[in-house]
Parts: C-alpha cells; structure tokens; sequence
C-alpha cells in the first residue's frame, strides 16, 4: 500500500519521492567480533509493526531522514531528523 | 465421476499435543517437505498455518517454474526442481497443468546482454539448456514483441530456455497438501503459531495460544513471516520482506505462448491457457508486510509492459495484488538446522523466487529431517554461510530487480 512521508524539510510528499534506506542499524566498533561484524552486516529485526528506518528525498531536498513507519500497515507515525551518529570507541581507533 | 461430493483435499483433525514434526506454514515448501517427508516413512507430521492453505505467497505468485540461474549452487539446485516439476503430475495425480513452453531473458544493453551471456555458459556447463538468440529467433518464438530500434530500449538479444514454463501454483499447494495427508501428515489451517518452546538447550515444541504442542523438530517455512518466527527463538535473520505485485487482464486471443522478462524493463509477461496477461515485476521500494497494491506500481508495469507489446494498449485490467517475500541479502535461500538451535529447523529466503524451488526444497528438507544429514544439494544455502561470509551472489542473476 501506498502512503506519504513528512520530510522534515519538504513537507508530505508520496513515498515515490524518497528511497528507502532500511531499519536503523547501530554500527559496532572497527575491532568488534565476527559475530557482532556478521550482526550489524546482514542481521536484520524486519519488524512486523513500528519501524525506526532510513528515509532518503531523493526527488527532493536529497537530505536523509529517519521515520518511524508501522510496517504492517504502512502508517508513518514520525519523521525527524537523523540523530548525531557516533561510533563506539571511535577516538581510541581513529589513529590519525 | 463425483463432480460435487463432500469430499475434502484434506480431512480436520483435533491438535494433537505431540507430533514428530512440526512444520510452521502451509505454502509450498511446508506442504511438499510434509510430503516427502510421509513418503520417507515419517507420517507423525502437523502442517500449521495461521491463514488458509496456501494463503501466502504460494498463492498469489505468477508461478514461473525455470532454471537459468547463475551460481553454481543455485543453478543445479533449481534444476532438479525442475525436473521434479515434471514428472510432479504423475506423482501427486493431479494435473498441475504444467506448461514448459520456454521463457525469454531479454537483453537491451551491452551490460545486460554480456550477463546473459555469462548465465548462459554458466547453465549449458551444469546442464540446463539455455541458449543466446537475437532479434530474428526472438521475432520467431513471439511474434507479437515490439522489435523496432531507436528506442530507449531495443531488444538486442535473449536467453532462451526451452524447457522453462509456467506452471498452476494453487494446482501445486493443493496436490502436495492432498498428498501430504492421503499419507497421513495433519494439515491445521487457521491455527497461528505464537511461541516456540525451548528446554534444555533444544526447540521442543510450538505453542498454539494457550496449548502446548511437543515436537522432536520444528521447521519454519513462513517466508515473508520467517523474521516473526526467528524472534520467538531470539535469533535475527538477514531477510527483509518486501511486497511483491503482479497483476491480470481481461482475457485475449492467444498470442504468446512463452514467458519473457525484461530485467532492464523490470518486468514480465506471460498469458495464461485462459487468456489472461500476467503482469509482474520488481519488489516495492520498501520493506513492508502488507499485502496491499499501489497505483503506482500498476502504471509502471503496465507502461512497461507497451513497451514490449504495444498493442496491449487499452486492454483492462482485471485484479492486481500483493504478496510477501521474504529477501536475503544474496537472492539465495537459507535452509537447514540453525547453530545453536537444534531442534528448528528453516526453509526461508525464497523471496521473489521460491515457487519454483518448492519440490526440492522440500525433497531435501524431508531428507535432513528423516536422516539427520544435509544433502549436498542443500549445503551451501545454510544460514553460517554469512558469519563465513560465503555468500552465494546469485543477485547477479538478474542486474535489475525482476528475478521472479
Ligand atoms: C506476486 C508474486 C509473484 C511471484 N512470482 C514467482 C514466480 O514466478 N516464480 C517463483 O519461483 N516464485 C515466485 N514468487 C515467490 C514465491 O511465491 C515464494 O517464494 C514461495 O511461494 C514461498 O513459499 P513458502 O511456502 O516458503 O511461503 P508462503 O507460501 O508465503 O507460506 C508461508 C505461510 O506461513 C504462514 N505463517 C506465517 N506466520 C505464521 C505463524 N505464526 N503461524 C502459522 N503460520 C504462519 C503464512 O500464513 C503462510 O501461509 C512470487 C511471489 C509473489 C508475491
Ligand atoms: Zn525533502
């Protein structure tokens, strides 16, 4: 089902304005385990209800943006913003 | 000849509270591994589905039945589908209506016709019969295709299996689910799975609500659902499920008897005996679980569709619909027992792609469940393949979206 999204910058636009970007994903430090590397690469929650995902306005503003869209019946409940996004441990393993 | 008896596909049984084998969805892959699995002797087995028979994908696919893939795992896997698919009739006696009539992969850029190429060497080694034609042996096999140049998007060449086809997929869902019980298997419809039931270190079971159901294996065959499933035994699968849409017309005079696709054009095309043109394409643009289709995309298949056959213009559109696929990361199934999870097995992955691996999907599950080892056509499909990072990249199959 078809359905808009509110672009923080643009307003209600129809969902073939944006790309989708897929659920939020929490990026493991450099030197994490192959299991939490193997997690974050392919492991996904594919949640059947409210969804935090990544939103792009590609036949926009091009900004991305984050929703939180109920998958099973497509009801956008908000858009934001993306918060700051840190890496763990990233001063320790930025060496430069 | 009893043309309306009460007879019924499969008879109604009280929810034992043990069974050998749980099998969680009754689409393809849970009723032929049912199947199977009865044929091997084991007949203490419950098929469960939350909706009716058949009610997911299995259902609502445009049921293309090929095997020009281009991995070396994947292309001998779905050619023994094949050639179960067509003895499948005879063995279920049921006619599947079972139409190898061959199918087109057009090619209309340099790019996509050096990858068709590359699929066709890739098949004639591992024994699929696929040949490169151009323009003239295509104008032959579909009279009715729009050949013309100078457009944005010639046709320049095809892949042609010949002994691809279509093929009737509720035929299918309902002979495996009569044959699955004429040999004893338990079919539950209407019955939803709400937990997984886990002691000592193994899955033991499955509750239904409030009731307990034991089980020595349980095997997930949920598909676009197969995420729901997982988290009931904490586990996390690299599968998204998109909606995938496809739609019908009205009825016509034949006038192509053979599929063709278009991965440049992100569509396919096929008539069925009644008439009907089947439309469909490419997954929606976002994940989503809900079975609900979109103008949008409705006009998009349509328009490529003139593309191909311009003079379907003006010819109407009879339903369209939605169904849930369930997509790895590397358009290949993951199958087989679970690190850490015995007990559970799974049958997922099957994405926009499944229909036509349901009799050996199930013939190798029924196989690792009766003898406790992996088949070898099976094992490169196992769910460690991506801790291992040995992915088996058959997205390349198709540059664009339209790998049904
Ligand atoms: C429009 C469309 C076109 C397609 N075209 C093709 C094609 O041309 N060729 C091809 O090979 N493939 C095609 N596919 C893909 C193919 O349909 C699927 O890969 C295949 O049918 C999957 O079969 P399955 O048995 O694994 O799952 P499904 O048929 O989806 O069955 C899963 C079942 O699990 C049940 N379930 C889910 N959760 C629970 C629960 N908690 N408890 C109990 N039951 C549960 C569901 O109700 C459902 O019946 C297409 C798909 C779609 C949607
Ligand atoms: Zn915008």
């Amino acid at each position: 089902m078809a359905f808009l999204l509110n672009c923080p910058n643009c307003g209600q636009r129809n969902v073939y304005d944006f790309r989708f970007g897929g659920e939020v994903l929490t990026r493991p430090a450099p030197d994490a385990s192959n299991e939490d590397l193997t997690a974050y690469l392919y492991g996904r929650e594919n949640a059947d209800g409210p969804q935090r995902e990544w939103w792009n306005h590609n036949l926009g503003c091009r900004k991305w943006f984050v929703a939180v869209r109920d998958t099973h019946t497509n009801e956008v409940i908000e858009t934001s913003w993306a918060p700051d996004i840190s890496v763990p441990n990233a001063e320790e393993s930025d060496g430069q | 000849m009893q043309l309306f008896t009460h007879n019924t596909m499969w008879r109604r049984y009280p929810l034992k509270d043990r069974y050998d084998v749980v099998i969680i969805g009754a689409g393809v892959h849970g009723l032929s591994t049912a199947y199977y699995l009865a044929k091997q002797g084991v007949t203490n087995v419950a098929v469960i589905d939350k909706g009716y028979v058949g009610g997911g994908a299995s259902g609502r696919n445009t049921a293309i039945i090929r095997a020009n893939y281009l991995t070396r795992e994947g292309v001998p896997f779905f050619r023994e589908s094949l050639k179960l698919y067509e003895d499948l009739s005879k063995e279920l006696d049921f006619n599947l209506l079972f139409d190898q009539s061959g199918r087109l992969d057009l090619g209309h850029t340099d790019s996509a016709v050096f990858g068709l190429r590359m699929r066709t060497g890739v098949n004639r080694l591992l024994g699929v019969d696929s040949q490169m034609i151009g323009p003239t042996e295509i104008k032959k096999l579909v009279p009715a295709i729009d050949l013309r140049r100078g457009k944005n998007l010639p046709v320049m060449a095809a892949l042609y299996q010949s002994s691809a086809g279509v093929v009737r997929h509720d035929a299918v869902v309902w002979g495996y689910g009569r044959g699955a019980d004429r040999l004893g298997v338990e079919i539950h419809p209407f019955t939803e799975v709400t937990g997984i039931v886990r002691e000592g270190g193994r899955v033991t079971g499955v509750d239904i609500g409030d009731q307990r159901i034991r089980a020595d294996t349980v095997m997930s065959a949920t598909a676009g659902w197969s995420s729901n499933i997982a988290r009931m035994v904490n586990l996390t699968l690299p599968l998204v499920t998109h909606p995938l849409q496809a739609f019908v017309t009205e009825p016509l005079k034949p006038f192509i008897n053979r599929s063709v696709s278009s991965a440049n054009l992100h569509v396919y095309v096929y008539q069925t005996d009644r008439g009907e043109v089947v439309v469909g394409g490419g997954v929606d643009p976002y994940s989503s679980y809900s079975q609900r289709s979109t103008l949008h995309t409705l006009e998009e298949l349509a328009a490529n569709t003139l593309e191909l056959f311009p003079f379907l213009r003006g010819v109407n559109v009879l339903r369209q619909w939605a169904g849930l696929c369930d997509m790895s990361p590397d358009y290949a199934p993951i199958m087989g027992e679970v690190d850490g999870q015995p007990g559970f097995l799974l049958s997922c992955g099957w994405g926009t792609w499944g229909f036509k691996a349901g009799p050996i999907g199930g013939y190798t599950m029924a196989e690792l469940i009766a003898t406790g080892k992996t088949p070898d056509l099976i094992k490169p499909f196992n769910l460690r393949r991506f801790a291992e990072g040995k992915l088996v990249n058959e997205r390349a199959a198709a540059p664009a979206a339209a790998v049904h």
